[in-house]
């Protein structure tokens, strides 16, 4: 028992030096921690559709896009408004929630492979509504995106300028990474407590076995729209902390993609598994820098030129993660601890 | 004479060209051990399909404890009072013997989203007893022992005992058991003969289609025979035994006695 | 010119090409009930193939005639992506084929952005334009106008629908692909081997995409690496549309979904224009007269056509409209 506090203390205090640490190797590895963690939360919000219900949802990032432009749009000169983000996040949220349920509504009776087509294509109208709303009334700016979005602030403290405490220098990037990590700690709590709870069993049970479940008393159809409703609002949230954190958002940032990245977060890590899916997220949240830093030197040394963007290697390794997660490793590297618990008697 | 739980009247159903079911009815009554029996494609288990919600029906009502039955949607038909079971075992494989048991609690319990989260008193205490009852539960079946672990590892005779707890879980007033004894060797089917009668002497009424005809004549206080999708006879298992037109029905027309 | 029977030739153009593709969908949804979610991007590799060898031919500057250049590109690109097929149902289906339904969908997707990504190498992040080759005749035909493409393109759609029909319903492997689909167990019991049938109806669809690919590409005059996505996704919406596993249903669901898509972007910018509503319009006096018209939604929403033709079609008949009632197969 001992022994385990100490260990979360040294994690604790790991995590909590890490952008201090970070910023002396340089500000642009804050960022790309900040990111991470972004993706650790969107992946948690998905594993609870995917994951625990079973539900494939291919359109994850167009949540993550209504919130992050709910935030742009409520706090940015474009409308001129600029409301605190304690009442944007929750709008972004709810918003996000909302568009989940519609979208879920008319599917989730159907088989499952329909609802993954039609998120996919959700997924794909929002990012065509991202590009064109800009006229007559321009509501989105188009292409060109949203600037200028205001970054968090709690009273007389913003959270995008360089402050000094106790003598240390803390960046804007350092700041958000302590808030990002702060919600990143309650969407763990929220995902471990909802893994254990009533809801959370029946969404595991439909997932098992729709039928069975319906059988055993589940209303299945609103316990599915709940799974689905509750990981859009995540990704509302997400993405409404995206906006704060870039001061940008355009629709670029919300492409296929990125849902493929997360599902991939997701599947390697261990679907319906917190702590899998969390290291899932960090592994390929660091693989495709790991490969910005390693591919393109290694690359222009042997042949002299870019054979091999990044950026294509990264998509890659995404798609062949996938189908090597299921062919070989279905409940992911790191399996849910029900699995576990009977490793040793395996049939 | 006890009194009635269950009426079923005239209940059709037709897939495409085939009339599966045709104008079936018949009366359980409370705490009776009620077999349905009948040839492969008899019907048997679709009866079974739309008694629980899973099909919908095309003719016919329910009445279940004095009350319409609103059948097509399995939770409603959960919740009003009957729990049934699968004839190829339907357990939440990746889910423990417990959580198995626990998901039956569903139906009677109500904690939701916010209480999981915030761990509400409410919600700590109901998931203790939703946990207790399945304790109790699989002790009942005789399964206590495999309780951590998942479905999918426990042995046949131990699965379909834990869908019989599942099935308990949601305080049913009928237990619909699809051919409990399938694949069972005959120590299992002992065993379950037990089991069931434990059941009826609790209180509970049990609807039970079976293949067994040794199990369903020692065990049932009535039995009711289908085919074609018809009831060609419903009695007390002695005189069932005897009616031709089920001999006719089991041995195709070829039996004169 | 006539608007209307326009924009009802080029759907029937379009529409012949996703009917095609839809085809692809719907003959291994009818047999494993899952959807191939690669097969856009087996359309995308088709069109790729085809016009690679196109270029090349070209490159050599034979006198050949134009519809034999293409042609060859169309004799490329057939058993590449049938060999795609082949390989997507080897590596993503069958060695799933008993694990949860999930699973092969995730493969499948993984399949997807693999192959989308090894085609990005292999052709480049730009668009490439599909040499010119064709001299694109016009024909008026009542105040509108038909291209020799579009009529090819017609023509070939024809042949390839009746010349499946003919293969699945009048051949002994049609036979047995048709009795995998009522019932796999039962057609092995039969003594069809279900593990042949599936790969066929893989590498058939692959095949029938490689074509449509071809199609797509000498119509637009381009061909890039995502373009397989959004064919893709119409296709399948074509596909359930018609009433997935339904061969008929995907040919009825291709041509409906294009007219619908070509008349839509056809006159939604009309429908929308704020300026032709009385009420609204006088609210933007100002502007209308500036401009002439305020649109709401204009054509560049024409892809969001299919997928609210697919939502609406999940809600209101999921069968699709040749499809049985599958519900309840439990």
């Amino acid at each position: 028992m001992n022994r385990k506090i100490v260990g979360i203390a040294l994690i604790a205090i790991a995590l909590l030096a890490l952008p201090l640490v970070l910023t002396q190797v340089g500000t642009a590895w804050v960022r790309i921690a900040n990111l991470a963690i972004l993706f650790v939360f969107l992946s948690l919000g998905l594993n609870i559709v995917v994951g625990m219900a079973g539900l494939l949802d291919l359109g994850y990032i167009a949540f993550y896009a209504v919130g992050a432009y709910v935030y742009a749009l409520l706090a940015s000169p474009h409308f001129n408004l600029h409301l605190p983000f304690w009442v944007i996040l929750p709008i972004g949220a709810l918003v996000a929630c909302v568009a989940g349920a519609v979208l879920g509504a008319p599917t989730l009776r159907l088989r499952g492979d329909y609802l993954a087509i039609v998120t996919l294509g959700f997924g794909e109208i929002v990012r065509i509504f991202m590009n064109n709303l800009s006229s007559p009334f321009n509501i989105t700016n188009g292409p060109k995106g949203i600037t200028r979005i205001d970054g968090l602030s709690v009273g007389s403290v913003n959270f995008s300028a360089t402050d000094t405490l106790f003598g240390l220098s803390i960046t804007g990037p350092a700041k958000y990474y302590y808030v990002l990590l702060l919600l990143l700690l309650l969407v763990i709590v929220v995902n471990l407590r909802l893994q254990k709870s009533r809801i959370g069993r029946a969404w595991v049970a439909i997932r098992e076995d729709e039928v069975a479940a319906k059988a055993a008393g589940i209303n299945t159809r609103n316990v599915k729209l709940l799974a689905f409703a509750m990981g859009a609002s995540f990704g509302g949230v997400a993405g409404g902390m995206f906006a704060a954190m870039q001061g940008f958002v355009s629709p670029e940032s919300f492409i296929l993609n990125e849902s493929i990245m997360v599902l991939a977060m997701v599947v390697l890590g261990g679907m319906g598994n917190v702590w899998g899916v969390i290291a899932g997220a960090l592994l390929l949240s660091f693989v495709p820098e790991f490969l910005r830093y390693s591919v393109e030197p290694l690359q222009m040394a042997l042949f002299g030129r870019m054979l091999v963007e990044p950026e294509v290697l990264r998509m890659l390794v995404f798609g062949i993660a996938l189908v090597l997660t299921m062919r070989f490793r279905p409940a992911g590297l790191w399996p849910e601890s029900r699995h576990k618990r009977e490793m040793g008697q395996k049939p | 004479m006890s009194a009635v739980l269950l009426e079923a009247r005239a209940i059709g159903k037709r897939f495409g060209g085939v009339q599966a079911l045709k104008d079936v009815s018949l009366t359980i009554r409370e705490k009776e051990i009620y077999g349905l029996i009948g040839p492969n494609g008899a019907g048997k288990t679709t009866f079974f399909n739309v008694l629980t919600g899973l099909y919908t029906r095309d003719t016919g009502d329910v009445l279940f404890a004095g009350q319409p039955l609103e059948l097509g949607s399995p939770y409603v038909v959960a919740q009003a009072g009957i729990a049934r079971t699968f004839q190829n075992i339907r357990l939440f494989g990746n889910m423990t013997a417990l959580e198995n048991v626990m998901v039956g609690r569903h139906v009677r319990t109500q904690a939701g989203v916010f209480g999981a989260i915030f761990r509400t008193r409410a919600q700590r205490e109901e998931e203790a007893a939703i946990k207790r009852r399945a304790d109790e539960l699989l002790h009942y079946v005789g399964i206590a022992h495999r309780a951590g672990a998942l479905a999918k590892h426990l042995s046949y005779g131990d699965q379909r005992r834990l869908e019989i707890a599942r099935a308990l879980a949601t305080e049913p007033k009928l237990l619909a058991l699809d051919e409990p004894a399938a694949g069972m060797n005959a120590t299992e089917t002992v065993a379950l003969r037990q089991l069931i009668e434990g059941l009826r002497a609790d209180g509970l009424t049990v609807l039970l289609i079976e293949h067994d005809v040794k199990l369903i004549m020692g065990l049932c206080d009535r039995v009711a025979v289908l085919d074609y999708g018809e009831k060609i006879a419903e009695d007390v298992p002695a005189i069932v035994q005897r009616d031709p037109k089920v001999v006719e029905a089991y041995l195709g027309g070829g039996a004169n006695d | 010119m006539d608007i209307f029977l326009q924009q009802i030739i080029n759907g029937l153009t379009t529409g012949s090409v996703y009917a095609i593709v839809a085809l692809g969908y719907t003959m291994v949804y009818g047999v494993i009930q899952l959807i191939n979610f690669a097969h856009g991007e087996v359309v995308m590799i088709g069109a790729m193939t085809a016009f690679t060898v196109i270029m090349a031919v070209v490159g050599l500057g034979l006198p050949l005639p134009p519809a034999l250049i293409v042609l060859l590109g169309v004799l490329a690109a057939v058993p590449v992506c049938m060999a795609i097929g082949y390989t997507l149902e080897r590596v993503a289906y069958r060695p799933l084929r008993h694990a949860p339904r999930l699973a092969p969908l995730i493969t499948a997707i993984g399949m997807s952005i693999i192959l989308q990504h090894l085609a990005l190498l292999i052709w480049g992040r730009d668009p490439r334009a599909f040499p010119q080759i064709m001299e694109n005749a016009s024909f008026a035909i009542g105040g509108a106008a038909i291209s020799t493409v579009q009529i090819a393109i017609i023509l070939m759609s024809v042949v390839l629908m009746a010349g499946l029909t003919w293969f699945v319903y009048r051949t002994r492997f049609g036979i047995a692909i048709r009795a995998t689909a009522e019932d796999v167990r039962v057609a092995a019991l039969m003594g069809v081997d279900a593990n042949r049938v599936i790969a066929a109806t893989f590498v058939i669809g692959a095949g029938l995409g490689a074509i449509a690919g071809v199609m797509v590409g000498t119509y637009y005059g381009i061909a890039h690496y995502t373009m397989g996505f959004t064919l893709g996704l119409k296709a399948f919406s074509a596909a359930v549309l018609g009433g997935i596993g339904n061969l008929a249903g995907a040919m009825l669901g291709g041509i409906v979904l294009g007219l619908v898509e070509a008349l839509g972007t056809g006159y939604i910018g009309d429908l929308t224009d704020l300026c032709r509503w009385p009420l609204v319009g006088g609210m933007l006096a100002e502007r209308c007269e500036a401009d002439g018209h305020a649109i709401l939604f204009g054509s560049n929403y024409q892809d969001v056509f299919a997928f609210l033709v697919l939502i609406l079609v999940l809600v209101f008949r999921p069968s699709g409209l040749l499809g049985e009632r599958v519900s309840e197969r439990a």
